[in-house]
């Protein structure tokens, strides 16, 4: 068409002036199908069972509110000025306290404050990855840890999991093709509780498995633990951090208080925890000190452990829900885990590709999150996360019923082009 | 403030265009504000009718996308609530909406468009799908275009280029709608051509050119700012130019459409093919219809309002 140009030809537009200046890894920044079908997702006629949002309204708000009232009256010159890098140092003996419910034996100055656990990841996979290192990670894995190993250009490696999450034996032969072929994993990410999208957990034999063998293999372990005081049956599992000090521990309040406070930590050894405090202070001067003096506030004159207590019930309730649900409704060959803890239940079914039978789920008005977003290398197509976190139980059951038809369709479609196992 | 009056802006919806059309509406919204019209966004929710009822705006703006806002829903309800309304009628935007019904009335007006086929799911579930899609590829042969006989923004749309992959193209397809069409794919330049009817009878804006950076013109390209270079107006030869903008216009004609339009276009060679047309045109940042009005040297807000008023003065 060149050769065919008016002179007065006009010069491109791009819409966004600064398109040809990003760097390479925004190159997957782009909108998306999915994204656009979780607008539709977040309107009240969609029975949503894709977010994992908290059930923020079993807190008592009218308390939570005096006191955050009477914080900024009594302490504002400091809750809303600068803080240091590391965090409160009364915050931080609280988390201690909080870690020891499942064995964790802390000192505050291991304690680094982050925006939630999710900054903690952030700043440790910018210390620990440069582009190309391998990231080794369960497989699947936590939707947002994975978009953070993608911004660092990490090349994550999934090592399989079974109903009682990451298989040893599969995390050694990944050790050993990996040292194999002259390379080495810079870490191994695992989120051994109420795992997310998994919902399963870790027994105790497999947790001193696997630090065994990360111990000999000189692998670095991130242990993220968001659900681990939500669990439905007995004491909380001991951390692999309790049994292991070299285990870079992640935690957060944002399941068991709020995520709108963006209040995590990490726990790690000396040298991990400076650079920590250095990056921290890089990425956001310090974190916010309203956020730290509530949730200091809010542990030492609030029924905390009652409060965890009522959402563990309020999630076995709607646990119970969903997995009645499911056995009541859902086709043959369908397969999903029972959470013991947590929020999520992980179903799937061969032949059926979840990415491509979303538009009709939301047509149908029920949400979920299709597998292939918990994998880095494209897999989990016949997979989807169920979160039964945040839906009244009823909703609950009225979403599987939902779900139910559009997977009985999903099928009947697939059979139609392509033969299923 | 202007003297229009109140009027409403209707984004959203729950089809899978939801998010486009909030980005629409809002954009619409901010517009009119900008030049001091009273106007307020309102969803396509439950929420609407008793809303319109208590406080009936003097006119509505709808920038919903996809079913609801382009199968003529919509306008059917607020005709029913004598809410007088920005664009094509409910009947016509029926016709338009469905890509078939569309391309067989531009067809019978003269214009040239890929040959196709349309079938629905239940075709395949009866007769089986190998052989209908063996006598697809014998009859259309490849590449082929298949996307859903109703919807926009690209969703479910898939270009085929081996007969292996027509399977998988169907089911994505079929994921937004129960009845796909499958087009020739023609190779050439995309080009979308606005058509503005201000009460003078419709006219073409300038074509805008459309070049996706990754070849395909899909959701992303379509939504993410950076990922297409647009030319407004096209860089095309001036008989095309003509060409395609009498294409716009006779498609608009022929639908019996209404203020506004957007029609799409493939440039190959010497050739002009229709391939789909709007009437509720995207309005978001990576739309192509404001940019069009921009190289008119149009405002989108003041557009917007004689749109409105004209409305107003219609009274339906």
């Amino acid at each position: 068409m060149s050769s065919q140009q008016r002179p007065d030809a006009p010069s491109p537009s791009r819409v966004d002036p600064f398109a040809a200046h990003y760097a390479a890894r925004a190159r997957g920044m782009v909108a998306s199908e999915i994204r656009a079908l979780f607008a539709v997702a977040a309107r009240p006629e969609v029975v949503s069972l894709a977010g994992g949002m908290p059930y923020i309204s079993a807190l008592p708000l009218d308390a939570v509110g005096e006191m955050a009232g009477q914080l900024v009256a009594d302490r504002g010159a400091v809750a809303l000025q600068y803080g240091s890098g590391q965090g409160d140092p009364g915050l931080r003996e609280g988390i201690c306290s909080v870690m020891s419910l499942e064995g964790i034996r802390a000192h505050p100055d291991e304690v680094v404050v982050t925006v939630g656990s999710q900054q903690a990841l952030d700043l440790l996979t910018r210390i620990f990855v440069d582009p190309g290192d391998v990231v080794l990670a369960e497989g699947p894995s936590y939707v947002g840890a994975l978009g953070t190993f993608a911004s660092y250009e990490a090349d994550v490696i999934h090592v399989p999991m079974d109903d009682h999450g990451l298989v040893p034996a599969a995390l050694a032969e990944v050790l050993a093709r990996l040292a194999a072929a002259g390379r080495r994993a810079k870490f191994l990410y695992t989120c051994p509780s109420f795992h997310n999208p998994a919902g399963v957990t870790l027994p105790a034999p497999r947790r001193a498995a696997i630090l065994d063998i990360c111990q000999r293999a000189g692998l670095p372990v991130i242990e993220d633990n968001p659900y681990g005081l939500l669990g439905f049956d007995g004491e909380p599992a001991r951390a692999l951090r309790a049994d292991d000090p070299h285990v870079i521990y992640m935690g957060t309040f944002s399941k068991t208080i709020a995520p709108g406070l963006r209040v995590g930590w990490a726990v790690a050894p000396a040298g991990v925890r400076d650079k920590l405090v250095l990056a921290a202070e890089s990425a956001v001067l310090c974190h916010s000190s309203l956020a730290q003096l509530l949730v200091r506030e809010y542990l030492a004159t609030q029924p905390w452990r009652e409060q965890v207590k009522v959402f563990r019930e309020l999630y076995r309730e709607r646990r119970d829900a969903l997995l009645g649900a499911l056995q009541a409704s859902m086709p043959g060959g369908c397969r999903w885990t029972e959470p013991a803890g947590g929020f999520y239940v992980w179903l799937g079914r061969p032949g059926i590709d979840t990415k491509a039978m979303l538009p009709r789920a939301i047509a149908a008005r029920v949400a979920y999150v299709p597998g292939t977003g918990f994998y880095a290398d494209g897999t989990g197509v016949d997979h989807l996360r169920l979160s039964y976190c945040f839906p009244e139980p009823d909703r609950i059951r009225e979403g599987v019923r939902r779900l139910a038809g559009v997977i009985s369709a999903e099928l009947d479609l697939r059979s139609t082009f392509r033969p299923i196992p | 403030m202007s003297d229009l009056g109140h009027v409403l802006v209707l984004a959203g919806g729950l089809s899978a265009e939801r998010a486009v059309s909030l980005r629409s509406g809002d954009r619409v919204l901010d517009a009119l504000r900008d030049i001091g019209v009273d106007a307020d966004l309102a969803d396509a929710d439950a929420a609407l009718i008793p809303a319109i009822t208590v406080d009936p705006p003097v006119a509505v703006f709808p920038a919903i996308h996809g079913a609801c806002g382009e199968d003529g829903s919509i306008r059917e309800v607020l005709a029913l609530l004598s809410v007088p309304y920005v664009g094509s009628t409910a009947a016509a935007s029926r016709s338009a909406f469905d890509k078939p019904t569309a391309k067989a009335a531009v067809a019978a007006a003269g214009l040239r468009t890929p040959a196709s086929v349309t079938l629905p799911r239940e075709t395949f579930h009866d007769l089986g799908a190998a052989a209908v899609l063996e006598r697809v590829v014998a009859r259309l042969g490849l590449p082929l275009f298949v996307k859903p006989a109703r919807g926009g923004s690209a969703l479910g749309a898939t270009r085929v280029l081996a007969a292996d992959d027509l399977p998988s193209a169907m089911m994505t397809c079929f994921g937004y709608g129960d009845t796909a069409l499958v087009e020739q794919f023609v190779t050439g330049t995309e080009v979308a051509v606005g058509v503005l009817d201000l009460g003078d009878g419709p006219h073409a804006l300038p074509p805008v050119e459309i070049h996706p950076l990754s070849g395909s013109y899909d959701y992303a390209a379509r939504y993410t700012a950076g990922q297409t270079e647009f030319y407004a107006p096209a860089r095309l030869p001036a008989g095309l130019m003509a060409q395609a903008e009498h294409a716009a216009v006779t498609a608009h004609r022929a639908l019996g459409l209404r203020d506004l339009s957007r029609t799409d276009l493939i440039v190959s060679g010497p050739d002009l093919f229709f391939l789909e047309v709007n009437v509720a045109p995207g309005m978001t940042e990576t739309s192509t219809l404001p940019m069009a009005l921009t190289a008119a040297g149009l405002d989108l807000g003041i557009t917007c309002r004689e749109l409105l008023r004209l409305a107003v003065a219609r009274g339906d």
